[in-house]
């Protein structure tokens, strides 16, 4: 029993893979087949598609059974990393194989590639493994660096540097550094939503568009605000880029892997805001918003209507909280210039005293409320970039992850309309049963009989499309929820610690000044 | 006469209360579009009917009684305690009626706090315009000369209204000539170069020093006003991430949670920075601003009696010369010199003490807002600390 249930590690960790992808993402097929582990949380073995597996034959108990012991001897060297506790290795043994793969048989899986790829291709796969029991085990860091100005004029642009550090091994190299310009991440994150967004993976979005800030930098204005706005843009497009990979499955997209390893980039012309491209993203964005109007849809599943509602609310706070926030920055810039403005005017007073304890006092605290004006400028730079940030992204981030909701919608809405066409052919074919043209008649059922049948197989995958839909958008949502923990905790905790710098230093600063103040006689 | 030093509300400094006569205002009312002061008295000295005693004032009476000492030649060698700001909350009550006409766009808590908060703001003046009045009275009371005034004991006793009405649209007028002549007649005056070391010093210092004084009021009360904003911000941060904590289902939830007292904390202690700012700096050169300005006066008043001096003297060279009128020129230029001498003598004294009062003034607000400032970054900071340690300990 145990020798005929045994497919190889690397089969059914292989088919494993195409648990996330299971609408036949081709990913896999030109790169090295890397092994993901899906989350503890991930969907039971029985919504996977019922597809005839040569190797599972047997129900998914036995398997489980027999592989407690083997697994963990084949798999010891290599997965140090990993827990093997049972829980974990189920989902991995038993379900079947995707389509998309061709399934590998045991017998020339086995040893001989446990030996040699396997044992790295497990270590490997590990390091990538997202969000597991043991910690955050993901490689890679991008850093988005060095703007520099090509060009003049109007046709100018800024070009970033791009470093990708990593030791994973669907890059080619430890390190790669290319050069891209704004356009080519919005032509990315263009190619990611069309290939994604409509199956319900959860895109980021990129930076916004300025045209005001950029035609600054175009005109070559060199002043402090086109500066900010430059270095603004970099960080936006460095954590753009970690969110983007931060998802297993966008990781691995290879548009997303020339986009970091390829030194030339074809031209992203379709992302200018006056192409024709542009203009029909508008004209599809005002079509959808129209559509969402009409679309009425029975939620059978409370957790999407309760979903739904918490993301709308979660919305309007996040927007609330970001308007503040950027408040907050503005009236601390406001409140630095007020002090740097105050410094001077208390220093000129203190010139001007004539009694001398009091005159050196007046310049000590003309000199505190300039290192105060310094601080402030600190701590409005923090609040900026720590906080508002985080907050402008995420409010960015729920547009997305309710329009993956609004995708939902739309293939439902889709599944139902070929429903009704179904139903409507049916009819027209009962009607054709009752009609008196013999000699029409036979063609004609013949046709509606195809189409019919046509549409059977639509609406079965309409259906199919809704459920794998729905199912994708859960592990999205979870993965989602669980990235905005880590994220907000993160930032929350610098930017406290930002406050908490601060605070001391003004402690130090008026420290100072006190004895000046008592030494006044 | 022995150096002076008031107490006041931080703006003047404490001495031993002198218990011939304390004055302070012991109550005060705001209606409509006026504010009722109740001064209390307690004296020792023999004119009063009483030995404690209480009248109510508005403000109009105080500007009386201030004016009625500017006019007074006799106390033209003495800085004259500049007089109280008008009560002011315009600003304020605006406020409370854009409130009003906007109830019903917010919620029930929003509104409740809004109000709690402006209603804050209104007391806070309303306790400033108090001490304001109240520094004006105390300075008089301790004026070895002043305190002996006749309108001041009318002022301090007379429990009837004083029927002193406020200028009205011709008297606002004739003040304004008044000060366009007197700011004219002052630069000439201050052009007639000085034998006295002293004096001249203390001109050139006083012109300076009042100008500075001006531009660091106004860029104080600015700074102070951002720090204001700042904290209403952090106030309304503070709101929002309550609300994320009610609404969040998720782990973040617990962040919100633990963060909303942090902010709100926060928020209230920036607000309080600022407001002990505004006490300790902004109010402190706001006063003297005005001081210097009643310093200037008297320095002023001085010149002016110089002039007179010399001219009556070159008048009386001339009506010797001429030998007509001579003893009438001799009257004139004998008046003229003691009422010169007799500014100086005072003037000097005034102008010391002057310096010495606001030597203390400086010293004790300075090192009170260095204290307050430290306290509450020391709170801050352990606020923060005390969160950070909750945070990271939780994984």
């Amino acid at each position: 029993m145990a020798a005929e249930m045994e497919p190889p590690p690397l089969g059914n960790a292989g088919e494993t893979d195409f648990r996330e992808l299971e609408d036949g993402e081709d990913l896999f097929v030109s790169t090295v087949t890397t092994l993901e582990y899906p989350e503890p949380s991930s969907p039971e073995p029985a919504s996977l598609p019922a597809e005839d597996i040569s190797i599972n034959s047997n129900g998914p108990k036995q398997k489980d059974v027999s592989f407690d012991d083997d697994p963990e001897d084949l798999f010891a060297e290599a997965t140090e990393e990993v827990s093997l506790d049972s829980p974990e290795r189920e989902p991995i043994l038993s379900d079947g194989p995707s389509p998309a793969i061709t399934p590998v048989t045991p017998t020339t899986m086995l040893t001989p590639r446990m030996d040699l790829g396997a044992a790295d291709m497990f270590e490997r796969s590990l390091d990538e493994i997202e969000e597991d029991n043991n910690g955050d085990t993901f490689d890679i860091h991008i850093a988005v660096s060095d703007p520099e100005k090509v060009g003049d004029g109007m046709n100018a642009y800024m070009g970033y540097k791009v470093t990708t550090k990593t030791s994973m091994t669907i890059f080619n190299k430890n390190e790669t550094t290319v050069r891209r310009r704004f356009s080519d991440f919005l032509g990315l994150h263009s190619k990611l939503a069309s290939k994604y967004l409509h199956i319900g993976y959860i895109v980021p979005p990129a930076p916004e568009k300025s045209i005001v800030g950029m035609t600054k930098v175009k005109v070559g204005k060199e002043d402090l605000s086109s500066a900010e706005f430059v270095e603004k843009r970099r960080s936006a497009l460095e954590r753009y880029l970690m969110r983007t990979v931060k998802h297993p499955v966008l990781l691995k997209d290879p548009d997303v892997i020339m986009f970091l390893e390829s030194s030339e980039l074809p031209r992203a012309v379709s992302t200018q805001a006056l192409s024709g491209a542009g203009i029909l993203r508008m004209v599809n964005k005002a079509a959808d918003a129209v559509n969402k109007m009409t679309i009425k849809m029975n939620e059978s599943d409370a957790w999407f209507e309760e979903k739904h509602q918490q993301f709308e609310n979660l919305d309007l706070q996040l927007r609330k909280l970001h308007a503040s926030v950027e408040s907050l920055v503005c009236h601390r810039k406001e409140l630095s210039v007020n002090t740097a403005s105050f410094a001077k005017s208390a220093a000129m007073l203190g010139n001007s005293e004539d009694h001398t304890a009091l005159s050196r006092a007046l310049s000590q605290l003309a000199e505190v409320e300039e290192k105060i004006d310094r601080l402030h400028q600190d701590q409005a730079y923090a609040d900026f970039y720590l906080f508002s940030e985080l907050l402008g992204d995420y409010v960015r981030l729920i547009t997305a992850v309710k329009s993956v909701f609004d995708q939902r919608m739309k293939t439902w809405s889709k599944w139902q309309d070929t429903q009704l066409l179904l139903q409507k052919k049916r009819e027209s074919e009962a009607k054709l049963q009752f009609a008196n043209k013999p000699d029409k008649l036979q063609q004609a059922k013949d046709e509606i009989k195809e189409e019919i049948e046509e549409l059977e197989g639509k609406v079965e995958q309409g259906e199919k499309d809704f459920e794998l839909i729905s199912k994708t958008i859960r592990k999205e949502v979870s993965r989602f929820e669980k990235e905005r923990v880590k994220d907000f905790k993160a930032v929350i905790i610098k930017y406290l610690e930002s406050l908490v710098q601060t605070q001391q230093q003004l402690i130090k600063y008026w420290e100072a000044f006190l004895p000046e103040a008592k030494a006044i006689a | 006469f022995l150096s002076y030093l008031l107490f006041g509300h931080g703006i003047n400094v404490d001495l031993q209360t002198d218990a011939t006569l304390q004055v302070d205002i012991s109550d005060a009312l705001s209606e409509r579009d006026k504010v009722k002061f109740t001064v209390h008295t307690k004296s020792t000295l023999p004119n009063f009917k009483q030995n404690e005693f209480s009248v109510v004032r508005q403000h109009e009476e105080f500007i009386w009684l201030h004016d009625s000492f500017v006019e007074n030649e006799e106390y033209a060698g003495y800085i004259i305690p500049p007089a109280p700001p008008r009560p002011d909350f315009d600003a304020s009550r605006e406020k409370l009626q854009k409130l009003g006409e906007g109830e019903g766009s917010m919620t029930k808590e929003e509104f409740t706090k809004m109000k709690q908060e402006l209603e804050a703001e209104y007391l806070a003046i309303f306790k400033k315009t108090v001490a304001m009045h109240e520094v004006f009275l105390c300075r008089v009371a301790a004026h070895p000369v002043l305190r002996k005034d006749l309108n001041f004991h009318v002022f301090l006793e007379y429990n009837q209204d004083l029927s002193v009405r406020g200028k009205n649209k011709r008297e606002k007028m004739e003040d304004f000539f008044k000060n366009v002549v007197k700011s004219a007649d002052g630069v000439l005056v201050a052009g007639v170069k000085d034998v006295d070391d002293f004096f001249e010093h203390e001109k050139t210092f006083l012109l300076e020093y009042h100008n500075r004084v001006k531009d660091a009021s106004a860029k104080s009360d600015r700074m102070i006003r951002s720090h204001k904003s700042a904290a209403d911000d952090i106030n309304r941060i503070a709101s929002t991430l309550y609300t994320l904590g009610t609404q969040d289902s998720t782990d973040v939830c617990k962040y919100w949670t633990k963060l909303f007292p942090l902010f709100s904390k926060l928020s209230k202690i920036e607000a309080r920075v600022a407001a002990d700012e505004d006490l300790k700096l902004a109010d402190l050169l706001k006063y003297y601003l005005r001081e210097s300005q009643a310093a200037k006066d008297l320095l002023y008043r001085r010149g002016r009696a110089l002039v007179d001096y010399e001219n009556a003297n070159k008048a009386l060279d001339k009506a010797r010369a001429k030998n007509k009128d001579v003893l009438q020129a001799e009257t004139s230029q004998q008046v003229c010199c003691q009422k010169f001498e007799k500014i100086s003598e005072s003037a000097k004294q005034e102008l010391i003490d002057f310096k010495t009062r606001r030597v203390a003034a400086f010293r004790k607000n300075l090192v009170e807002l260095a204290e307050l400032e430290l306290k509450h970054a020391k709170g801050n900071l352990q606020l923060l600390q005390s969160c950070l340690g909750v945070l990271k300990g939780d994984t």
